[in-house]
């Protein structure tokens, strides 16, 4: 996380001590960086290559997962088969898990920040809560809710709920004081104050909140599809496990860390879209 | 010339903080409408607090303030602050921040319209017009308070309390500010207390200057200027009030000390 947000922040500084020449320096360091990020992923697939090719025994099963087999695989995969329909099935539960935890995350996150009792009484549950491993209660989810998207839904919104509730209480905690004397001057209402100023006011670190949420749904995601699920990217690793299909088993691999790759940028956009220059 | 009920008033307001003795003790103030009331004092002398207490966002410990004649409770709606800090909202656009509030429940009702000739109006008043679509940061600091101070004429307030509104500003905007605060004035007969640290700026607009020091801090002396505006400073009588006030501020200094 924190190497990420080093990186905006960089380009940002770059970007105000530099505006006259911003198209020409940004351009050389977006070529910059880009050859350098595909040089690290090329490195990568070069110790892959090595691995399974050069160091694993002739002829065992390591060679199956080399990256020659993997791309045709993955070829094959995205050309002829089901992996589209799973790649849907996977987004839209990830969808459904973020949406459960923003309408819960949001406003118990409002409700713990304005208030320092309900704060004082639940900040030690809700650590309590938050460092229980989502995947820990997979057995008892399924036990109660029964096999299908609802266990899922339980685990993923139960492990994204955290960071937006207590990003949203942070948000207010760290409202400027001035904007609240001025809403106060303004003899507001308290519904007018939450709704002109405390909501739009922790946007920024609800936005906060959904990235680190989206990264934790991509990682749980993936073993809580392993339970008794007939689709998504989990169901599909264990499919390709079964069929001994181990190069296909690769491919998902990519496929699975190339999806939560674009996720985590998509969140990244929305978070500069709706706060340009903003440090939050 | 009839006595009217004063539109601002404060009566032996004490202001203190838990066990500690009052940081103001027994203040007065009565203000007429369309007057203008400078505080001076030195730095932290309790001239913001006192801000505080008459925009009821603070009670005070005892006295009480009133609006046209009525004790208020808390905040009043046709009572308009200002701080130093301009305190704009980041996602709105000036035009938004400015209008900001016109539409709150407890404010006076407006038609769509006049809320719409109030923003721009307003705006207009302080120069802004080019900059309308803007949001605060890409604002100068200079064009921040301005549409700080559009906000509050925005409501067309009986009462405007301006704590240091022009502390940012460089000389010639601050100049035109001050202009602008003289004709708001005049049109809408605005009773207004204006602090500031700078006694040009208090001999200028002032109808009253307050000196308020010594710890608790009172008033320890106030000046009647009883020339026509706008003014000019070398006026003579201006210079020998402005000899005065720097002695009894220097003395009020070394007092807080």
């Amino acid at each position: 996380m924190s190497e990420v947000a080093g990186g905006i922040a960089t380009t940002n500084a770059t970007h105000r001590r530099q505006p006259a020449e911003r198209g020409t320096l940004l351009g050389r360091l977006l070529t910059a960086r880009f050859v350098q990020g595909f040089a690290g992923i090329g490195a990568i697939v070069l110790v892959w290559w090595i691995a399974t090719a050069l160091l694993a025994p002739e002829g065992g099963l390591a060679a199956r997962f080399a990256p020659g087999a993997t791309f045709e695989s993955l070829l094959v995969l995205l050309a002829s088969s089901d992996l589209p329909l799973h790649i849907g099935v996977s987004l839209k539960r990830i969808l459904v898990g973020l949406a459960l935890a923003l309408a819960i995350g949001v406003p118990l996150g409002l409700i713990v920040g304005l208030n320092k009792t309900v704060e004082a009484a639940t900040s030690p549950a809700f650590q309590f809560l938050r460092m229980i491993s989502p995947l820990s209660w997979m057995p008892i989810a399924v036990m109660l809710l029964g096999v299908g998207d609802y266990p899922i839904y339980f685990l993923l919104t139960f492990a994204a709920v955290w960071p937006i509730l207590l990003n949203t209480a942070a948000g207010v905690r760290h409202l400027d004081p001035a904007w609240l004397t001025l809403s106060k001057s303004l003899c507001a209402t308290p519904w007018e104050n939450l709704i002109h100023v405390v909501i739009p006011g922790v946007v920024g670190h609800v936005l906060t909140g959904v990235r680190l949420a989206i990264g934790i749904l991509w990682i749980v995601l993936v073993p809580c599809e392993m339970l008794g699920v007939s689709a998504g990217l989990g169901y599909m690793v264990l499919d390709t496990r079964d069929r001994l299909a181990y190069s296909e088993l690769m491919a998902m691999v990519i496929v699975i860390g190339f999806l939560g790759f674009l996720l985590d940028a998509a969140a990244r956009a929305l978070h500069r879209r709706w706060l340009p220059g903003s440090s939050a | 010339m009839t006595l009217a009920t004063p539109l601002l008033e404060a009566d032996s307001i004490t202001l203190g903080y838990g066990n500690s003795g009052p940081v103001l003790a027994d203040f007065g103030l009565a203000l007429n409408a369309g007057e203008i009331v400078t505080i001076l004092g030195p730095s932290g002398v309790g001239k913001s607090s006192l801000i505080r207490v008459l925009a009821g966002l603070q009670r005070p410990s005892a006295g009480r303030v009133a609006v046209a004649g009525s004790a208020i409770e808390g905040v009043h709606p046709r009572v308009a602050i200002a701080f130093q800090n301009p305190g704009l909202l980041p996602w709105l656009t000036l035009e938004r921040n400015v209008g900001f509030g016109l539409s709150f429940k407890r404010q006076p009702r407006l038609a769509a319209d006049d809320r719409r000739v109030r923003i721009e109006t307003a705006i207009r008043r302080v120069g802004l017009e080019h900059a309308r679509h803007r949001l605060p940061a890409e604002l100068s600091g200079g064009m921040a308070q301005r549409a700080a101070l559009a906000r509050c004429l925005a409501r067309q307030p009986q009462v405007l309390l301006l704590d240091e509104p022009f502390g940012a500003l460089d000389e010639i905007t601050r100049a035109d500010m001050q202009r602008l605060l003289l004709t708001v004035v005049r049109d809408f007969r605005t009773a207004t207390v204006l602090v500031t640290h700078d006694i040009d700026e208090a001999l200028l607009l002032s109808d009253r200057i307050v000196l308020l020091g010594g710890a608790p801090a009172r008033q320890l002396a106030q000046w009647k200027i009883e020339l026509p505006q706008p003014r000019d400073d070398s006026v003579a009588e201006l210079g020998r009030i402005r000899i005065d006030i720097v002695q009894a501020l220097h003395k009020a200094v070394v007092r807080h000390h």
